[in-house]
Parts: C-alpha cells; sequence; structure tokens
C-alpha cells in the first residue's frame, strides 16, 4: 500500500470525504449516546433542540461561538503560515487581564474612544504573549509548539496569582475573581434586550478582514508562500522571520480579542473560568473550516452549538456533557483524515 | 541558604525526587521511541490522562494494582493504534492528529468517569502501591531511602530505562527503530517495513505514556481527578529534547527535573518561600522545559526523519 | 564471452511482459528481458524512460500492474522487497539508502538478522565483511558513522551492502552520478572482479560512453518501452544516442560569446560547510559580461555553497561578493535587485510552491513590486496579464494561468521559471542543473534561452554534473572540487579525461 497524490481532485472528491467524515462523527455520536444509556436519535435530538431549538438557545451559541471564532481565526492564520500556536488559550488570558486593568481604569473619560483602545490594548498584551515563543523559534530554533503549549500552563498560574493578589476584587467575597468592568466601559448588545453582544460583530468583521487580508494582500501573499514552502519562500527573497514575527503578532492579537470580548461582553469580570478551553477548541475550529477564515465563522457556530446543545442535552438524559469534546476531537480526526484523501488516494503497490 | 542545604541532605527530598521523576521517566521513555522511529507524539499528554483513569478504574473495579497498569498500557496501545494509523500510513499531520488524540483520549476519560460515577464529587480511593524496601541497599544513607524504598512501579520505571537502551542500541530491532527515524529508505531497500516499525514503536510508546499516567493514580495520588496530568506529557517532550534523544541522558533530564520540583514544594515552606507567591513555584516547572529547550536546541542531534512521513518508491 | 544464443539454464533473471501504469502515464509497458550469468547487461534511457520503475517493481516497492519475475527459475513474489533479497538481488540505489547515524557496520547488518533476535552477532558480520572488503578492493572502515563518509566511500558501504546479503544479480542505478571519473574506474573494476566470481550485473546509466565500456548487451528505453536490444560490440555511441532519444542527435554547434567587463566577482571567499556538503574554499571568480561560464564538478563539492551564495542565501564568512554596483545586505532579494536571474537546482521544492496558482508562482520575485503590490495590495489582474504573457512568450504548455502549478510537467514548469527572472532583463544569469530531468525538447528550448541570454550581454553562470552540457555550452569552464575552484581553462583547452583529474581533486595547488 501506498499513497499517491491526486493532481486534480474531483468536486465529488473534494466534498464527499468531508461529508463523510461529519457523517461518521454523527455516528460515533449516536454510539456514544446508546453506550450511556440513552436513545440515540432523542440524544441527538435534544443536542440539536439545546443548539438551535429556540431564539434563546440559538443567542446563546451566538454567544459561545464569538470566543471560538477569535481562537479559530488566531489558530487558520498561524497554522496556515505554518506556526503551530497552540498557545491561544495564553494569549486569550493575556487580552482579558489588560481588558480588565484597561477597563476598571479611569480610561472611560475617554468616551467612545475608550473600548477601542481597550481592544488595542488587549490584542497587544496576546501578541506579545505569542511573540516571545515565535522570538525562541526564529533566534534559537525552539519548536513553538511545546513553548507555546507550556505557556498556557504559566498564563493560567500568573491569572491565579493575580485573582489572588493585586487584582483581586475587594467586593468578591472571596471568590477569586477581578473588580468587574466600568459600566460604560462594557460591549453592548447589538439588539437591546437580547443577550448578543458586539463581540459577535466584531467576530464577524475580523473574520472578512482576515479573508481580505489573505487573498487581496501583500502580507496576505507572503503568509500563504511562508506556509505552502518555507524553502522556496525564503529563495525567492520573502523575508521569513519578518513574516512569522508579523503572523505572531496578528494570532496573538485576535485570540487576545476572544478574552476582550469575553470579558468585556459577556462576564463583565476576569476570573479563572473565563474560558473553558476556547484556545484548544480553535484549533478543531480552525482545522474543520480548512483554515478558511470565513469557513471559521460557520465552524465556530457549529462547535458552540454542539457545546450548548451538550449541555442542554445533560441535563435532560443521563448522557455526560463531555460527549462534546468527544466528537469534537473524533470531527478533527476525521476531518483530518478526510482532507489527506482529498490529495491522495491509496493503492497497491 | 542554610535552609536550602538542609533540604539537600534529607532522605525524603531525595526519595520524593525519585518519585515524581516516576510518570515523567515512562513517558519520556515512550516518547523517545515514537521519535528515534521518525514519529513526534503530540498524544502523550492525552494517553497519560486515558492511562491514568483507566489504570485507576481498573483498580477501583477489583482488577488488582498489575491489573490496572496493564489496562492502562493497553489503553495506551489502543490510542497508540489511532495516532499511528493516521500518521503513518496516511501519513497526516504530526501535529495536528496528536493534538487531537490528546483531546480525544481527555474527554474519553472525562466522559467514562462521569458515566461510571455521574453523582460524585471527592473522587473515590483505592489502595495504591505501597512502598517496597530493598534489603541491605535501603540502609546506604542518603541514596538508600531515595533509591531503594519506593513502590515497584518506580523500581519498573528504572527497569524501562535499562530495557530501552538495551533494545535500542544492543539488538537489530532497536538497529532498524534508530533507521527509521533517520532513513526510512535505508530501512525499506534491506526488505523492512518502515510503516510497521513506526507503528510498531508508536503503540508501543503510547502503552509506555500510559502507565506513566498510571503511576499518578496508582502510586501517587490514590485517586483521579481531572486535570491531574497537568501538562506533564508536554513536559516530556522537552525532555526527550533535553535528552538529546538518547535515553540515559533523558532519564538524567527527568531526574534533575523532578530534583526541582520536589526543590520548589519545599521551599514553599520555608520563610522565604512563603514571601513569594505560591504560583510562582508552580510555574517552575514549565519555565524549567522551556529554558531546558532553549539551551539544547543549538546542540540537538534531531532524527532526520522527524515528522516526515514516508511513502514507498517516493524520494 | 557469453553469446545472445548461449543456453537458457544460464538465465538468472528474466522478466516478462512489465507494465506499470500511474494514472494516464504508462511508466513501464509490456518490458522483457534476460539477464545471464556472469553477465553485464546496461539499461539505457534517458530520464522518464522508466529505468527506475522497473527496479523498484523487481525490487517489490511497487507491484507490477501486469508481468511477472523470475529469478534463478522461480516466480519472484510481487510487491515483496524481502523476498526480492532473499533471491540473490542486489539494488545500489542512485540516491543512497544509508542511515548517517548508524556505523558503516550496523547499516550494512540493517535488516539482516531476524529483528526478534536479542543480538546482533557483530563478531561473525565484521569478519564476513573483512572478507568481503579483501575479494572486491572495497576499502572502508567499519566502525566509522556513515555521516561522516565521502561520497564515493558510502557508495562502496551501499555495494559492500548488497554483497553481504550474497546476492547474486547487482543492479546499479546511475551509479557515476555522483562519482568523478578515476572513482568510476575503480567501480567498474569492482564490477569487473564480481562478474569473475560469478554475479550478473544490470547497470542503470544514459551516460553512453560507460555503457559501452562495460556491458556485453544494451537494452534502451524510452517513454517506458523497450526499444532496442543490442550487443555492444555491434554498436556505437551514436547509434545508441539516436535509439535512446528517437532521434537523430546533432550536436548544437554554439559559437563562441564576445566576453565583456566582470559583472560579478568574487575574491578569496570562504563559507562554512553545511553538515556534509562542504563550504567554498577561498574561491576567486569573474563572470563577464557576454559568456557562459561553466562549472564542472560532482556534486556535493560545493557547488550549492556557490549557488547559494549567488543567490543570496549565504554570505561570505571571508573574503567579498563584489557586483558593479554596491548592493545593500546580502540576501535573496538583493540579489534580485541586483539582476541576477535565479535558475534553482531543484524546480519543485526551491523553484515553486506547488499549491500556488501559475501565477501566485510567476511573482514569486517581484510581487512586492509595482505593479503587482501597491501600498500593501496586490494587483491580482496586473499579475494575471504578466503571467499570460510568459506563458505566450516561454512557450509554457499549460490549462491557464490560474490552474495550480503542481500539474504542469517538469519542463513547462522550467520554462514558467525561465521566464520569471529572464523576462526581467537580467545582468547576470545563475542557472544550476537547469536541464535535469527533462526531455530532450524542453532541454534543447533551455540551452537556447540561455545562449540567447548570454548574447544579449547577460553574464551567465551554468552549473552542471554533466560534462557533456557543459563542454558543449561553456566558452570557458571552471573545475569544483571539494569547495576549491580550479584555474579558468578555455572551452576545448581540455579533454573531459583531464577535466575528470580536476574533478577528482587533482592539480590543485594544496592537493596531496
Amino acid at each position: 500500500m501506498r499513497l499517491e497524490p491526486i493532481a486534480n481532485p474531483s468536486l465529488a472528491r473534494s466534498l464527499g470525504f468531508p461529508a463523510l467524515a461529519i457523517c461518521v462523527t454523527v455516528l460515533v455520536a449516536s454510539g456514544l449516546a446508546a453506550i450511556a444509556g440513552g436513545n440515540p436519535l432523542q440524544t441527538l435530538g435534544l443536542i440539536v433542540q439545546g443548539a438551535a431549538g429556540s431564539k434563546f438557545a440559538l443567542l446563546e451559541t451566538l454567544n459561545r461561538a464569538t470566543p471560538l471564532i477569535f481562537t479559530g481565526l488566531a489558530i487558520a492564520v498561524a497554522f496556515r503560515a505554518k506556526l503551530w500556536n497552540i498557545g491561544a488559550e495564553a494569549q486569550l488570558y493575556g487580552g482579558a487581564i489588560v481588558t480588565v486593568i484597561l477597563g476598571t481604569s479611569a480610561l472611560s473619560n475617554f468616551g467612545g474612544a475608550a473600548l477601542p483602545l481597550i481592544a488595542l490594548g488587549a490584542m497587544l498584551a496576546g501578541a506579545v504573549v505569542l511573540l516571545v515563543p515565535v522570538m525562541l523559534k526564529t533566534r534559537y530554533g525552539v519548536d513553538e509548539v511545546v513553548t507555546t503549549l507550556l505557556l498556557n500552563f504559566i498564563m493560567l498560574l500568573l491569572v491565579s496569582y493575580l485573582l489572588e493578589g493585586p487584582m483581586k476584587d475587594p467586593m468578591g467575597m472571596g471568590w477569586p475573581k477581578s473588580a468587574p468592568l466600568d459600566k460604560d466601559l462594557r460591549l453592548p448588545r447589538i439588539v437591546a434586550g437580547l443577550r448578543l453582544h458586539w463581540g459577535f460583530g466584531l467576530a464577524l468583521i475580523s473574520a472578512a478582514l482576515i479573508w481580505f487580508l489573505q487573498t487581496r494582500t501583500t502580507l496576505g501573499y507572503e503568509m500563504r508562500a511562508v506556509g505552502f514552502n518555507p524553502q522556496a519562500a525564503r529563495f525567492a527573497g520573502i523575508p521569513l522571520n519578518r513574516v512569522l514575527v508579523k503572523t505572531a503578532l496578528l494570532s496573538g492579537g485576535l485570540a487576545a480579542l476572544a478574552g476582550f470580548s469575553e470579558v468585556a461582553g459577556l462576564k463583565g469580570h476576569l476570573s479563572l473560568d473565563l474560558s473553558p478551553g476556547f484556545g484548544y477548541t480553535g484549533i478543531i475550529v480552525a482545522m474543520l473550516a480548512l483554515l478558511h477564515p470565513l469557513g471559521v465563522v460557520i465552524s465556530a457556530i457549529f462547535v458552540a452549538g454542539i457545546f450548548v446543545g451538550a449541555d442542554s442535552m445533560s441535563r435532560a438524559a443521563q448522557v455526560p456533557t463531555y460527549i462534546a469534546d468527544m466528537l469534537l476531537a473524533t470531527a478533527l480526526l476525521l476531518m483530518v483524515l478526510a482532507i489527506g484523501l482529498t490529495k491522495y488516494r491509496m493503492v497497491r503497490g | 541558604m542554610n535552609a536550602l542545604f538542609d533540604i539537600l541532605l534529607t532522605a525524603s527530598f531525595w526519595a520524593a525526587a525519585v518519585r515524581i521523576a516516576s510518570p515523567l521517566i515512562f513517558a519520556t521513555m515512550g516518547e523517545l521511541i515514537c521519535e528515534r522511529a521518525g514519529v513526534l507524539n503530540l498524544g502523550i499528554e492525552g494517553i497519560m490522562v486515558i492511562g491514568a483513569f483507566s489504570g485507576w478504574m481498573a483498580v477501583y473495579l477489583g482488577m488488582g494494582l498489575w491489573g490496572g497498569v496493564f489496562v492502562a498500557m493497553l489503553a495506551g496501545m489502543l490510542f497508540g493504534l489511532l495516532h499511528a494509523t493516521l500518521t503513518v500510513p496516511f501519513g497526516l499531520s504530526q501535529h495536528v492528529v496528536g493534538l487531537g488524540i490528546t483531546l480525544l483520549a481527555t474527554s474519553t476519560s472525562y466522559f467514562a468517569y462521569r458515566l461510571i460515577l455521574p453523582e460524585v464529587t471527592s473522587p473515590p480511593k483505592i489502595e495504591p502501591f505501597q512502598a517496597v524496601e530493598v534489603p541491605y541497599l535501603v540502609d546506604i544513607p542518603l541514596l538508600g531511602p531515595a533509591l531503594f524504598a519506593q513502590t515497584a512501579l518506580t523500581y519498573a520505571a528504572f527497569a524501562v530505562v535499562a530495557l530501552t537502551v538495551l533494545i535500542l542500541y544492543r539488538t537489530p530491532l532497536g538497529l532498524a527503530i534508530r533507521a527509521a527515524g533517520e532513513s526510512p529508505n535505508a530501512v525499506a531497500a534491506q526488505g523492512l517495513s518502515v510503516t510497521r516499525l513506526r507503528m510498531g514503536a508508536v503503540i508501543v510508546g503510547s502503552g509506555l505514556m500510559a502507565v506513566g499516567g498510571a503511576f499518578l493514580t496508582l502510586s501517587a495520588f490514590s485517586s483521579f481527578f481531572f486535570e491531574m496530568v497537568n501538562g506533564r506529557g508536554w513536559i516530556c517532550i522537552a525532555l526527550v529534547v533535553f535528552g538529546a534523544w538518547r535515553p540515559g541522558k533523558a532519564l538524567l533530564g527527568a531526574l534533575l527535573f523532578a530534583g526541582f520540583d520536589a526543590l520548589q514544594i519545599r521551599l514553599q515552606q520555608t520563610p522565604i518561600g512563603q514571601a513569594v507567591p505560591y504560583q510562582v513555584f508552580l510555574m517552575a516547572p514549565y519555565f524549567l522545559s522551556i529554558l531546558a529547550l532553549i539551551l539544547m536546541s543549538r546542540r540537538a542531534q534531531v532524527p532526520s526523519a522527524l515528522m516526515v512521513p514516508f511513502n514507498k518508491g517516493e524520494r | 564471452m557469453t553469446s545472445i544464443s548461449s543456453g537458457a539454464q544460464d538465465i538468472v533473471l528474466r522478466l516478462d511482459r512489465i507494465t506499470k501504469r500511474f494514472g494516464a502515464l504508462t511508466a513501464n509497458d509490456a518490458i522483457s528481458l534476460d539477464l545471464r550469468r556472469g553477465e553485464v547487461i546496461a539499461l539505457l534511457g534517458e530520464n522518464g524512460a522508466g529505468k527506475t520503475t522497473l527496479m523498484n517493481i523487481l525490487f517489490g516497492q511497487y507491484t507490477a500492474d501486469e508481468g511477472s519475475v523470475q529469478v534463478f527459475g522461480k516466480p519472484l513474489p510481487p510487491g515483496n522487497p524481502r523476498a526480492a533479497l532473499a533471491a540473490g538481488l542486489g539494488m545500489v540505489h542512485q540516491h543512497f539508502t544509508l542511515a548517517d547515524n548508524l556505523t558503516v557496520l550496523e547499516n550494512i547488518q540493517l535488516g539482516t538478522v531476524p529483528l526478534w533476535r536479542f543480538s546482533l552477532k557483530g563478531t561473525a558480520a565484521r569478519a564476513k565483511l573483512a572478507r568481503l572488503m579483501n575479494d572486491f578492493g572495497l576499502r572502508v572502515d567499519p566502525d566509522a558513522l556513515v555521516g561522516s563518509l565521502t561520497v564515493g566511500e558510502r557508495q562502496r558501504v551501499e555495494i559492500l551492502k548488497a554483497l553481504y546479503r550474497d546476492a547474486r544479480i547487482l543492479i546499479l542505478d546511475e551509479p557515476t552520478a555522483v562519482l568523478t571519473p578515476q572513482e568510476s574506474e575503480a567501480l567498474f573494476d569492482t564490477l569487473r572482479r564480481a562478474v569473475k566470481a560469478g554475479l550478473s550485473v544490470i547497470f542503470i546509466s544514459h551516460k553512453l560512453h560507460e555503457v559501452t565500456a562495460l556491458s556485453s548487451r544494451v537494452l534502451v528505453l524510452r517513454h517506458g518501452r523497450l526499444v532496442g536490444e543490442v550487443a555492444t560490440r555491434d554498436t556505437d555511441r551514436h547509434a545508441l544516442a539516436e535509439l535512446m532519444v528517437g532521434a537523430e542527435v546533432t550536436l548544437p554547434s554554439v559559437a563562441p560569446g564576445l566576453p565583456g567587463p566582470a559583472l560579478l566577482t568574487l575574491r578569496d571567499v570562504t563559507t562554512r560547510s553545511m553538515g556534509a556538503a562542504p563550504g567554498l574554499k577561498s574561491v576567486s571568480l569573474a563572470l563577464r559580461a557576454g559568456q557562459i561560464t561553466g562549472l564542472a564538478g560532482v556534486s556535493g563539492n560545493g557547488q550549492s555553497a556557490l549557488s547559494d551564495l549567488i543567490s543570496g542565501l549565504l554570505t561570505p564568512e571571508t573574503g567579498a561578493l563584489e557586483l558593479d554596483f554596491a548592493a545593500a545586505a546580502w540576501s535573496p532579494r538583493a540579489a534580485v535587485a541586483a539582476g541576477i536571474a535565479r535558475i534553482p537546482e531543484d524546480r519543485h521544492k526551491t523553484g515553486t510552491i506547488a499549491d500556488f496558482s501559475l501565477t501566485e508562482n510567476a511573482i514569486l520575485e517581484t510581487y512586492a513590486q509595482a505593479p503587482f503590490s501597491r501600498n500593501g495590495l496586490m494587483n491580482w489582474r496586473a499579475a494575471e496579464d504578466h503571467t499570460r504573457k510568459l506563458i505566450d512568450t516561454y512557450d509554457v504548455r499549460c490549462p491557464g494561468p490560474s490552474g495550480p502549478i503542481r500539474q504542469l510537467s517538469g519542463g513547462n514548469m522550467q520554462k514558467l521559471i525561465l521566464g520569471r527572472v529572464l523576462e526581467l532583463g537580467p545582468k547576470i544569469v545563475l542557472a544550476n542543473q537547469p536541464v535535469r530531468g527533462l526531455d530532450i525538447g524542453a532541454i534543447t528550448y533551455v540551452h537556447g534561452r540561455l545562449l540567447a541570454a548570454r548574447d544579449a550581454g547577460a553574464a551567465v553562470l551554468l552549473i552542471s554534473e554533466d560534462l557533456d552540457e557543459i563542454m558543449g555550452l561553456s566558452d570557458v569552464i571552471h573545475v569544483m572540487s571539494e569547495g576549491r575552484l580550479s584555474p579558468e581553462f578555455r572551452r576545448g583547452a581540455l579533454t573531459a579525461a583531464e577535466l575528470g583529474l580536476w574533478m577528482a581533486g587533482q592539480g590543485f595547488s594544496d592537493a596531496a
């Protein structure tokens, strides 16, 4: 057995395998539900209903999708340039910390400019968090996978320290959380009365901007060239390290916006459970979207729907909510396989 | 300064260092075997979780401690098989597949745990491995209690290192594994199957990672709780680099690392230590790992074919 | 000498109507051949004629779609490398199959002891190896790491590997591509000894003089078909060349160029070595306008370093690279700005980006300049117009500018690269192995373009392993060996044999 590259895959092949991957994932879901003693169809139904069965559910899903769009974009941008940023979680918290620092300061005096300033500050923090491992990569050749992963743990401990020390909310009754943001410095609701904040709008705009960047700008061309073939890019005169650093700034900044939007749009303060692994889930979101920035929006909503749906389902049925994580991990692996099979076929001899 | 010396001169400190090192040794050897064959296994973190969970569950369900180790290894090998199938014959991205395996193994553990114990808030305990003193040797001052009053699983960790060295450097199989990570074409030209060698290495290596995870529940903490592996897998990947892909040096790295870890735990109790936030101490292992990577980055001898998929007939 | 009519019991290897298809391409089309005991046959063919595929089938790396193989009268199970080795086939691959991190002895033992034994049996292996080295005149230190060996030594290890497994049939795939003429002579000597000892040899090559020197029969492959089988004594090089390319071969008659001033000068340049590949050792070189400077040498002797240096990928450790105007910090981009047209050695890995379209590849070096880029935004329409022009001017056969470049044949890919760099009106052209792996039509085209660039006043540096190409095109010739550069020779001043001595490192002032 060996793999033979397919020069010009047919449309059926390019769509068929990913579709098959999704079907198999659904089958796995039914299997898991059955193992847990639930009725597969009913369980799936409950998940769909919990994710999109009502206006409330749908808004909840979109709310949950918001940080995932940001982290998904962060990872799509980085992976496209073959920068293995597994540290979106750390960058998210970097953004959240700065959001709280600026959001509890006297910045509200700046009026309408305050929120954009906070967002910029947060992006800068996320960029710096990713810049450290990227500099280690360009300077010393240290693999960024492990360093970005390890930074996630360091960052979480830093947050823990801040919440028990300098940033502790004096009115927090002992809970490790920060003081709340100034009321004027919250992201407003998109439609008054509905629980969907402008973070979602910002996420959509970001996705469109990233798409424009990748297809229409010189930097986007450079990033794709470096990602597809660094050797040829270097030969052609594309400055590899500079492109990697720019990619890192962008990727870290996007992940940080997830922290900004969660704090300023949803929670209003910083706590240790701000992110239930949005940084890691962003990898799944980006891979399911085949790294396409507009695809990230769709896959983030899909992934968020599974989480929200599984939460609501597990309250009704006896199936643990971790079924969502299992499903998504399965979907990720199957999707990678499906993409592989659109480019290669297995042949005998 | 005196406090530091006091710590370094107690046998319990050295014993703790060896105990902390044990799970790292298992998992580092597992990762090293995978990488020597040419496959980066980022599934390590999740495979340690599934090892910790399944080993503990087996004992909890009454299979006995060694039964638990066996079940953990089997579970690890199963995820190893999945990793190997996707990365070796299909040649898919080892980065993405590895992370996917970590997510899958972790969520599977949590899912199964909640399935078996839906309502429990404090995780039930099992009777873990007890320390076994080696007669006479245990009486050596300082070294004796540190090395020869450990649990059977710790002794097994050291045996695994010896076995890894022996197999890698003294047997035809080890020769083939080392060649597979350096020049798969050389292996194929001699009529050996690169695919089988690499898959075998990933499966066995993953089994060892899972035993490393099982050490946490069966020898160290006696119960399973979420996030107990806590980045140990990633640290092991750094240790493989630090050990320049050699089992002996990697063992040394694991012991050194565990020594620092044991030290920081004890330093926290000293007056100086209490003046510093405890999070700083907890960060130390991760910073140390990054430091190790920076130090070794220049002289590391990476297996040439690491992360390079092999496809028959392609050059 | 064995005659063609000798008995069938002498046949050690028989291929019967072997056919192999890759998609639409038929790489091997019903190929049959017989090999007799104690015989050397040559398998001749251009790159892409199907030689390597045939050997991969023989060794079980591929399975044939049709046809069968018999070794010593027994059918060989398809797709099983172990069976091929066990049947007595030994292969010396063109790209060595050695692990750098293992010793010579370990490389040779790899796969010879069953995997599940607990010992490597080092002593017995060592003794057998010593005996083989003696019998066949192949000296190499068994405990040396293969990573530290020279190319010639590595090839000896490859041959020893086959002999160690008691191979009765040796197959050598382009074995002289990496050897100096003198090293090749030593190899032929070893092969003659092997034949005397009763082994049979298949010698794969595209070099006519080697083929006629060694073999008793020549089989010619073209486009996957066996197009001729002749006894060596009944033929000559010219006839073989015709068979190989399928057309009357006329060696191009190249008018000499009119040399102008030096456009690029290297003064005493030394560069760091990169792993096994040597760096440059105080190399001085002047590339003159209006002439082709040929660089001969066995691959891996510093040509990559020289090419990287001129491409801007490498900077001199000591010494200086001088252009006719001052360049800023030396980099690939500075090289392009200095008017250097760079045709890289590996067009798939370095020259193009497989996932990019023709358009995206066509502007790789100029993407950041107007009209393709303005204020950080790409102008894809301008880029596509430019690519269309290149496709027309340089005769690139392709579906269109927006298709992926991976669908192009090697020749068309090379034409696009030529267009990309020559369209800028370069002052200097660096052509590193520009025709490797191309068919005869594309070769003629590329050579024509290089000559045209020369006649337009560019200084051309042609790096090639193929002495015939160097001697046919160059106005002046240098030879590289272990990072050192020979003096400049006018075309025709030295014979191929004399150049060969330089390639082997003789004649250099510091030579032993």
